[in-house]
């Protein structure tokens, strides 16, 4: 059974389809890239898989069971226990310090771990940081600040949102070498990006065209 | 966490915050500064009212009886007296320190020159020294203070004017008297060479009459240690229905209980029951007039009052709600960020709620403080006396800060519910 099964997934607003009849699987491990020029259903797509909206037509398996029906109560739980979002915009709280960001989603999932939150920074290479505000870290510092939270409730997938969209490339070099090790660990990886270059690291690439599914690559030189 | 999130975020937004305080305090001083002083304003109204004279006449029984049916209302004419020792057991009725003066009253005719004018004994500042062992000045210039002396002086009763008088207006022109006159007063039971301390306009009858000191026109009157009336001056509480039930039917129509509360409250009424109970043969009325002004007036300041303090409380719910909803505005990515981590609708109302209503009770403090200062400057500038601390303020401006802090927050918290993770957080 896969992780991840979307099954003929539209999502219409007015006359316009978003997404349409669009269907793939993502394995338990597996490093999916989603690529797709503007405007092609990236982020729609993104919603769904991160339970932050749901598809109009078809179904979202998530480890065998439909979440495309739930409440957004039920979709709130589902995102909290099984899913870690990364963004490109970071959306670090401006007025918490990074630890207490990662600290965040720890309290909203479960209880509060200082010694975790920090060993979370430490595995991204932030440790001395950890004290200071998102305004006193560079976006490559925050980028990796929201790789943490994302990663401190040990969710089954990561999803990252144009990951490497706001970040020079030592920093985007560096949040794929995260990536590579997180793959190793045996994280769930979907990438959802326009950069080519962050797509073909991944094992494999569907490309979203006009809200519909125009081909899927997969890596045949992936190697972690 | 949450109290770190609280305080953070606290800091972080201190302007707004110190903004909605600033609201609040705004709203609950003026709350706490019309609630302190509509629950004080009943005595101070009172106070006030009694500088206008006295709210209690008691006359003789059978004055009283031949006035309700003849429509007399000269003891003289029905030879009905009260005694003038009996005057100081006035102050030691149950509600005592409510009176705040009283002055006896005799009048007669007499012949001045070849007219004959009405004289009226009383005290003017009278030094009496009570049954209870206290003393009390009181008399003439409490209870008319409105008199304005044209001419000379009031007749001062300490230093000694025995023999002298005050003469109305229109009687000193008609009879070209003036202040440090001579005049002589005749009746058939004698006459008095009297001085003329002052000349007064009262606006009313009294500029044609003549007042002298107490023991003068007894003598005039040949009516020792003998009164016609009793002007009283008393703090009281506005009718309600139980005094209204006492004053129509008698205290007697009235339930053990009810009689208790009655005789045990500073209604006109009671007052009046209580004086006749210590001056013999006596009847004791209100004079409605000023009675019913009282309860008038009390009652419209209190309502005046009460729309201020509802108003300032609008005001504030809307000053609230206007700028929580523009910080949850501000906020919208942050509040968005925290439920895509997996908060839901009421962790993020409590955290939001929790930062307002700390900021509300700062602000309500502020102004509980700040309206006891306002109470304080308009009983001092209306009143001319400070308004008392009532306790009973405390927890009603507390309530009414965090009902209005809760309703100003509505609009805000329904935006909040409403925000979707995706929408902000991916722009759709």
């Amino acid at each position: 059974m896969s992780l991840l099964e979307l099954k003929n997934i539209s999502k219409i607003y007015g006359d316009l389809k978003a997404l349409d009849d669009v269907s793939f699987k993502v394995e338990k491990g597996e490093w999916l890239a989603i690529m797709g020029p503007s405007g092609s259903g990236k982020s729609t797509m993104m919603n769904i898989i991160g339970c932050m909206d749901k598809p109009s037509l078809g179904q979202v398996l998530l480890d065998g069971v439909d979440i495309s029906k739930e409440s957004s109560k039920s979709l709130t739980n589902i995102r909290r226990d099984k899913i870690g979002l990364i963004f490109q915009q970071f959306h670090l709280v401006n007025y918490l310090t990074a630890v207490e960001n990662v600290m965040v989603s720890q309290y909203y999932h479960s209880m509060p771990d200082e010694k975790e939150a920090m060993e979370a920074l430490a595995r991204v290479g932030l440790a001395e940081r950890a004290k200071h505000l998102p305004s006193q870290l560079s976006g490559g510092e925050q980028q990796r600040v929201c790789i943490a939270r994302a990663l401190i409730n040990y969710p089954e997938i990561v999803l990252a949102d144009e990951p490497t969209g706001n970040l020079d490339e030592a920093n985007e070099n560096m949040v794929i070498d995260i990536f590579k090790k997180l793959h190793r660990d045996g994280t769930t990886l979907i990438v959802v990006t326009h950069d080519p270059e962050v797509a073909e690291v991944a094992q494999r690439t569907i490309v979203l065209e006009h809200g519909r599914l125009a081909k899927e690559i997969v890596n045949e030189n992936f190697k972690d | 966490m949450f109290f770190r999130m609280i305080i953070r975020a606290l800091f972080r937004q201190k302007t707004k915050m110190l903004m909605i305080a600033f609201t609040i305090a705004l709203g609950a001083s003026l709350a706490t500064a019309m609630l302190n002083v509509m629950m004080d304003v009943g005595d101070k109204v009172n106070q006030e009212l009694k500088t206008y004279g006295a709210n209690i006449t008691v006359v003789p029984k059978q004055a009283s009886v031949l006035n309700e049916i003849y429509g007399l209302d000269k003891s003289d004419e029905s030879g009905a007296y009260l005694k003038e020792e009996e005057l100081g057991k006035i102050k030691t009725i149950f509600w005592a320190f409510n009176i705040v003066d009283f002055a006896p009253f005799i009048d007669t005719h007499a012949k001045l020159g070849g007219s004959e004018v009405l004289v009226v004994g009383s005290w003017f500042d009278h030094h009496l020294e009570l049954p209870t062992g206290e003393t009390l000045n009181t008399g003439m210039i409490n209870l008319r203070s409105w008199w304005e002396i044209k001419d000379g002086r009031w007749l001062d009763e300490q230093t000694g004017d025995k023999n002298a008088v005050m003469v109305g207006s229109v009687l000193a022109e008609k009879e070209n008297i003036k202040a440090n006159d001579r005049i002589k007063l005749t009746t058939k039971h004698g006459s008095e060479e009297l001085v003329v301390a002052g000349i007064f306009d009262a606006g009313g009858d009294e500029d044609e009459r003549i007042y002298a000191p107490l023991a003068v026109v007894q003598r005039l009157s040949d009516a020792k240690g003998l009164l016609t009336s009793i002007e009283v001056s008393a703090l009281t509480t506005p009718d309600n229905d139980l005094a209204r039930k006492a004053a129509q039917n008698g205290p007697k129509s009235l339930g053990a209980a009810d009689y208790e509360t009655w005789y045990c409250t500073a209604y006109v009424s009671s007052i009046c029951y209580q004086i006749q109970e210590v001056i013999t043969n006596s009847v004791a009325a209100p004079v409605r007039q000023v009675a019913e002004s009282e309860g008038a007036i009390l009652e419209k300041t209190k309502l005046l009052m009460l729309l201020i303090t509802f108003l300032s409380l609008l005001g504030s719910a809307l000053g609230i709600s206007n700028l929580v909803t523009a910080s949850v505005m501000e906020r919208s990515s942050e509040i968005g960020l925290i439920k895509a981590v997996g908060a839901h609708d009421g962790a993020i109302t409590m955290l939001v709620l929790t930062e307002i209503i700390i900021t509300a009770v700062a602000g309500g403090l502020v102004g509980y403080f700040a309206g006891f200062g306002f109470a304080q400057i308009i009983g001092h500038t209306v009143f001319g006396s400070a308004v008392e601390m009532k306790p009973i303020v405390i927890p009603i401006v507390a309530v009414l800060v965090v009902f209005v802090t809760l309703a100003g927050s509505i609009p805000a918290i329904r935006m909040l519910l409403r925000l979707r993770p995706a929408e902000v957080l991916h722009g759709r």
